[in-house]
C-alpha cells in the first residue's frame, strides 16, 4: 500500500508490539536465542535466494497455489452470498500449517540447528514439522498434550512414520498450552542445537510476525485468484481462530482494503457461559508464552483451561496481532460452539464432498449468519484451513455421546 | 538507585562474616497457607539467610516438575498473589531483618496491577522481586517501577548471557544477581562447581553486586561447593520436594512437614557455613 501512515500492515514495531500486545516475555536463557532468530529472519527476508527456494518448495512440495473453489451447493443451500473456499486442506500434509513450517525449517537449516522441536494441538503442525524435518534431514521432537495424543491418534501415527519423536505431555490440562510449556522447557535446556518451530502467530517476537509473513501466501493467492474469477475483491473473509495463523495469513493482505469485511471465529466450546476457548470473547489482556495478548484466566491471573471439540483451537490465548485488530475494530470476532461446528462439518461433507477439519468447521458454522439473506453477488471467502480425516474418530464419539446423553 | 534494602544489609553483614548466604526457596501456600507460613517463619532459625517466596502460577514455564507440582498444590489449596503478600505481612510481625524476595511469573502481578502490587508488597515487607519472564527488553513493565518503589529487581543471568549482553542484564539490577547455573529448568541437572566459579568471576568483572547461584543445587555438598565460589547458594526444588514427601496420601500436611524442610535447611546451612571462600571480595 502506498499510504503507509494509515496502513494496518506495518506492525509490529521493532520491539514486537502491536499496540500494547506482543513483546518478548521470555526467560533470560531464551532471550539471546530469540534475538538470534530475529536477526536470522531479517537477513533471510532480504535474501532473494531464500525467497526463491521457498517459492520452489511451495510449488513442488506443498502443491501451491491451493485452489480458490466455488462451493456451489453450499451457496445454493444458504441461497444468499456466493461462497468460495480457499483450499488449504489440499496442501501436502493436509492443512495451512505447512506454509509456516517450510519457512521456519529453512531458517533452522540456515542457522545450522540440527534439532527441531514443536508443540502441537490437533497434530497438524506436528505433522508438518515432522514432514519438513524428514525432507531436510533434521531431528524432530514434537510435544503434544496427552489428551490430544488420545483424540488425534492418526496424526501421532503419521508423525512417528515420518521419523519424529512424539512426547506426550502429562502436566497441567494436557493440551496445547501445556505442550507449549514443555517445548519452552526443552528449548531452555537445549539452547545450542535446537530450533523451536512455533505453529501459530503467537510467542515472543519475532514469531507472531514471522509466522504471519509465512502464512500470507494464503491471502496473497486469494487476492490474485478472486480477481481472476470475479474481477473484484470479496465482500467478506471468514476464518477460524485458535492461535490464529490461518486467519492471519488470509486476513493480512486485505487489512488495508477497508471495504472487505473480515470475520474471525473463535471456539465457543460448550457455550460462552460454560467452558470454551474464545479468548477475545471471554478473556482479557495478560502475559503468557512470551507475549501480551487476550487470555482466559481467573481473577488471580491463573490461566484457565480452554475447551473445544477441536484440539487445534483448544488454547486459552490468541495471537497478539488479533488482540490488536480486535481492539481497533478492523476484524470482527464471532464464535461457534462445538455443536454448531459439528453441524457445519456434516453439512460441508455432504453438500460439497469435502470433509473439513473441525477447526475450519467453526468458520463454516458462521455462514448461516454471514451468507443467508445476502445478495447473490455478495462474495464470501472461507479459509478451509485443513482436512478432517484426523477428526473422524472424535466426531463419531461426540455424536455417540450426544445420542446416549 | 534504590534505597538500602534488607537484602543489601544482609549481604554486607555476611561479607563481614566472610561467608556466603543460604538462599532458600519455598512456594507460598504449599501445601496450604498455614503450613507454608509456619515453614516460612521457621526458615531463618534453621539457617536461611534470605528467603525466596515462590508465587504460584499455573504455567511455570521455566521450572521443572518439583516446582510445577508445588505451584499446583498451592493453587489447589487456594493460594493467590494477594495471600502471598499477606503471608509476608504475617512473617514481618516476628522478623524485620530476613530479606524476602518474591519469585514468579509476570501475569499474576500484571493482573493484580503493577502500581497496587508494588505498594502492597512494599508495605508488607517484600524486599526484592525475581520475575522469570521479564527480560531487560521489558524493563518498563515492572523493573523500573519497582526500583522507584524501593524494591530490588533481581535479574537472572544465565549461561547464554554472554559478555556483550551482560551489561544490559545488569543495568537495572539491584540487590543481587541470580546466576542460573545451567541452561535448563529448575531442579534438573546439577552444575559443575568449577564452571560456576568461572561464570561468577566473569559476572564479577561487570558488577559489584553480590552473586547468588541457583538451579540444580540439591545437597549440603552442592551448597558448600557453590558457596565457596559465590556470594549465595540458592536451593529450591529440593525443599519443595521435602514438602511433597512429607505429605499424607491425600496431599495434606502432616506433623512432620515443617520439620522435613527445616532439617534440610539446617544441613544446607552447615554446608554453606563450612565453605572456604575462594572468590576474592
Amino acid at each position: 500500500m502506498s499510504d503507509r501512515v494509515n496502513s494496518l500492515r506495518t506492525g509490529p514495531d521493532e520491539r514486537g508490539h502491536f499496540g500494547i500486545f506482543g513483546g518478548r516475555f521470555v526467560a533470560e536463557t531464551l532471550m539471546p536465542l530469540v534475538l538470534d532468530l530475529e536477526r536470522a529472519y531479517e537477513a533471510a527476508k532480504q535474501d532473494s535466494a531464500f525467497k526463491k527456494e521457498m517459492d520452489y518448495h511451495l510449488k513442488h512440495f506443498v502443491g501451491r497455489p491451493s485452489p480458490l473453489y466455488f462451493a456451489e451447493r453450499l451457496t445454493a443451500h444458504f441461497g444468499g452470498a456466493k461462497i468460495y473456499f480457499k483450499r488449504e486442506d489440499l496442501n501436502h500434509t493436509g492443512a495451512h500449517k505447512v506454509n509456516n513450517v517450510l519457512g521456519q525449517i529453512m531458517l533452522a537449516k540456515r542457522m545450522n540447528k540440527p534439532r527441531v522441536i514443536a508443540e502441537t494441538g490437533a497434530g497438524m503442525h506436528g505433522v508438518a514439522t515432522a514432514t519438513l524435518c524428514a525432507k531436510f534431514g533434521l531431528q524432530c521432537v514434537v510435544f503434544m498434550g496427552a489428551v490430544d495424543v488420545a483424540r488425534q491418534e492418526p496424526n501421532v501415527l503419521r508423525m512417528r512414520a515420518l521419523g519424529a519423536e512424539v512426547r506426550p505431555v502429562e502436566s497441567g490440562s494436557k493440551t496445547l498450552k501445556d505442550a507449549m510449556n514443555e517445548a519452552l522447557r526443552d528449548w531452555v535446556t537445549n539452547v545450542h542445537d535446537t530450533f523451536y518451530c512455533i505453529g501459530t502467530v503467537a510467542g515472543p517476537h519475532p514469531y507472531p510476525a514471522m509466522v504471519r509473513d509465512f502464512q500470507c501466501v494464503i491471502g496473497d493467492e486469494t487476492r490474485t485468484q478472486i480477481m481472476e474469477l470475479e474481477g473484484r475483491l470479496p465482500n467478506a473473509l471468514v476464518a477460524c481462530i485458535g492461535g490464529g495463523s490461518n486467519a492471519m495469513g488470509l486476513f493480512h493482505p486485505f487489512l488495508d482494503d477497508r471495504d472487505v469485511a473480515i470475520y474471525g471465529v473463535e471456539a465457543a466450546g460448550h457455550g460462552l457461559d460454560k467452558q470454551h476457548a474464545a479468548s477475545l470473547a471471554g478473556g482479557r489482556p495478560g502475559v503468557l508464552h512470551g507475549n501480551r495478548t487476550y487470555l482466559l484466566m481467573n481473577e488471580d491471573g491463573q490461566i484457565e483451561e480452554a475447551h473445544s471439540i477441536s484440539a487445534g483451537l483448544d488454547y486459552p490465548g490468541i495471537g497478539p496481532e488479533h488482540s490488536w485488530l480486535y481492539e481497533i475494530g478492523r476484524v470482527k470476532y464471532l464464535s461457534a460452539t462445538d455443536d454448531e461446528a459439528l453441524a457445519a462439518f456434516q453439512l460441508c461433507s455432504r453438500l460439497e464432498g469435502i470433509i473439513p477439519a473441525l477447526e475450519p468447521s467453526h468458520a463454516l458454522a458462521k455462514l448461516e449468519q454471514l451468507a443467508r439473506g445476502k445478495p447473490k453477488d455478495h462474495i464470501i471467502v472461507v479459509n478451509l484451513s485443513g482436512r478432517g480425516d484426523k477428526d473422524l474418530a472424535s466426531v463419531a464419539s461426540y455424536i455417540d455421546k450426544k445420542i446416549s446423553a | 538507585m534504590t534505597a538500602v534494602t534488607r537484602i543489601d544489609s544482609r549481604f554486607k553483614a555476611l561479607a563481614g562474616e566472610g561467608r556466603a548466604a543460604l538462599v532458600t526457596f519455598i512456594t507460598a501456600g504449599d501445601p496450604d497457607y498455614e503450613t507454608s507460613l509456619a515453614i516460612l517463619k521457621a526458615l531463618p532459625k534453621a539457617g536461611a539467610d534470605i528467603v525466596e517466596l515462590g508465587v504460584p502460577f499455573t504455567d511455570a514455564m521455566a521450572d521443572g516438575p518439583p516446582i510445577q507440582a508445588a505451584s499446583l498444590r498451592a493453587l489447589a489449596g487456594g493460594q493467590s498473589l494477594k495471600k502471598t503478600i499477606a503471608m509476608v505481612r504475617a512473617f514481618r510481625e516476628g522478623d524485620n531483618t530476613t530479606p524476602i524476595v518474591l519469585m514468579g511469573y509476570y501475569n499474576p502481578i500484571y493482573i493484580y496491577g503493577v502500581e497496587t502490587f508494588l505498594k502492597d508488597a512494599k508495605e508488607a515487607g517484600v524486599d526484592g522481586l525475581i520475575v522469570v519472564d521479564l527480560p531487560p527488553e521489558e524493563d518498563e513493565e515492572l523493573c523500573l517501577p519497582a526500583m522507584k518503589a524501593g524494591i530490588n529487581f533481581i535479574r537472572l543471568s544465565t549461561p547464554t548471557t554472554d559478555d556483550k549482553r551482560l551489561p544490559a542484564v545488569l543495568k537495572n539490577t539491584s540487590g543481587f544477581v541470580y546466576y542460573v547455573s545451567i541452561a535448563g529448568v529448575s531442579g534438573a541437572a546439577t552444575p559443575e562447581a568449577s564452571k560456576v566459579t568461572e561464570a561468577v568471576a566473569r559476572i564479577k568483572r561487570h558488577t559489584a553486586l553480590p552473586i547468588a547461584v541457583g538451579f540444580g543445587l540439591k545437597t549440603p555438598e552442592h551448597a558448600r561447593a557453590i558457596a565457596s565460589g559465590a556470594d549465595g547458594a540458592v536451593v529450591g526444588s529440593a525443599l519443595v520436594e521435602a514438602v511433597r514427601t512429607s505429605l499424607d496420601e491425600q496431599g495434606r500436611a502432616t506433623a512432620g512437614t515443617v520439620k522435613a524442610v527445616t532439617d534440610l535447611v539446617t544441613k544446607l546451612s552447615e554446608g554453606v557455613r563450612s565453605a572456604r571462600r575462594q572468590a576474592a571480595e
